[in-house]
């Protein structure tokens, strides 16, 4: 049962303590708070090391629903159970949660304001870019693989273009990529 | 009796907690699609609004769900569309994540990774273009989210610079 004994590091006191440490990632990120995750959970308490946090990421990324979430579930169940998944999902969704509902309270009360409609329509466009940087940061590493290009093309025309639903071109593109990178497994192993 | 609205908004995001690979920034067109033409629970407009509001907010990019759920029944509709999104992959998560150790270094797990990772790329650039069609409208704020986008690649200053330089020449009047 590797899963519940990590092999380095400190594991926390209580589900109270990862109450806290996932309360402090939620506070800290904008725009995604994943390597604010990974700071507290590898450099400042230490909960996880390197090779366990990139564990933790990639299954939580393979999973669907919100990344950090899946993080928070995972590690919260390593150390304190069913109820340290919960304490640590509460502790990073809670203030984020209340913060974002009291700017859009705030928004709705001074929206016939020029300055702010200006300010929301400008930040909107900016993080407009950022989705787009990030998914080009993520496009980067594939660019040498011809059908990983392809699948990633045809997604994107089936969903920004032909807005197609996303269930379908899941069902789709999702079988059809993994086949293909099952097919070539062998070639990239050498 | 619960409000059929609020039975609505935890199957929308409930379901779509399943479609979410690669986190929530890769389902904002099929948001979009439910919330906006399907749904007609906020237009157009009100959606690159609460885009904005989601992302000057600290924490995860599933934030917009709950400004969503807020704008269709406040306070009980931010809370179940947030639960919704959340709740069933995290129970899915927690049952997974018990075998999953088990298939470490499996043939098959590294090619549903290497399989899954064009899709997602795919999917949060359609999020870009999709988002850009939402919120921006002339020049200027096209102008805006290409200049973005090329700093935010290409410089290793934090996000939050780019959308608080916006948010001044936005109150300005000058984007």
């Amino acid at each position: 049962m590797r899963e519940n004994t990590p092999s380095t590091g400190t594991a926390p006191a209580s589900a109270g303590e990862l109450f806290l440490g996932f309360l402090k990632v939620g506070l800290s990120g904008f725009g995604g708070v994943l390597p604010f995750a990974r700071r507290m959970l590898v450099e400042d308490r230490r909960w996880l090391d390197e090779r366990e946090f990139t564990e933790v990421l990639s299954l939580s990324q393979f999973l669907p629903g919100p990344n950090i979430i899946n993080v928070a579930v995972i590690v919260g169940n390593r150390f304190r159970g069913p109820f340290g998944s919960l304490s640590a999902v509460l502790g990073l969704m809670l203030m984020p949660f209340l913060i974002v509902l009291a700017l859009a309270a705030l928004y709705s009360h001074f929206d016939t304001l020029a300055a702010v409609r200006g300010a929301t329509a400008a930040v909107s466009s900016a993080a407009t870019g950022l989705v787009i940087a990030t998914g080009l940061k993520m496009a980067r590493p594939l660019l040498g693989t011809p059908w990983q290009v392809a699948i990633g093309l045809l997604g994107f025309v089936a969903l920004a273009i032909a807005r197609v639903p996303l269930l379908w071109a899941l069902l789709v593109l999702a079988p059809l990529a993994i086949a293909i990178a099952w097919a070539t497994r062998e070639r990239r192993a050498r | 009796m619960i409000p059929p609205v609020l039975v609505e908004l935890a199957r929308q995001f409930g379901f779509l907690s399943f479609l979410a690979i690669g986190g929530v920034n890769s389902l904002i067109p099929e948001i979009h699609r439910r919330v906006v033409d399907v749904q007609g629970w906020m237009t157009n407009a009100e959606f690159a609004q609460a885009f904005a509001i989601s992302q000057a907010s600290p924490g995860p990019n599933m934030l917009i769900v709950s400004v969503i759920g807020w704008k269709v029944y406040g306070f009980l509709g931010a809370l179940v569309a947030t639960v919704a999104i959340c709740l069933p992959t995290s129970v899915l998560t927690y049952g997974i994540a018990h075998v999953w150790d088990r298939f470490r270094g499996a043939p098959l797990r590294a090619a549903i990774q290497r399989g899954l990772a064009p899709v997602t790329v795919g999917l949060v650039l359609a999020s870009g273009y999709v988002l850009a069609q939402t919120t921006d409208d002339g020049w200027v704020s096209y102008a805006l989210t290409a200049a973005t986008a090329l700093l935010a690649l290409n410089t290793r200053r934090h996000p939050l610079w780019f959308l608080a330089a916006a948010a001044v020449l936005g109150a300005l009047g000058l984007a």
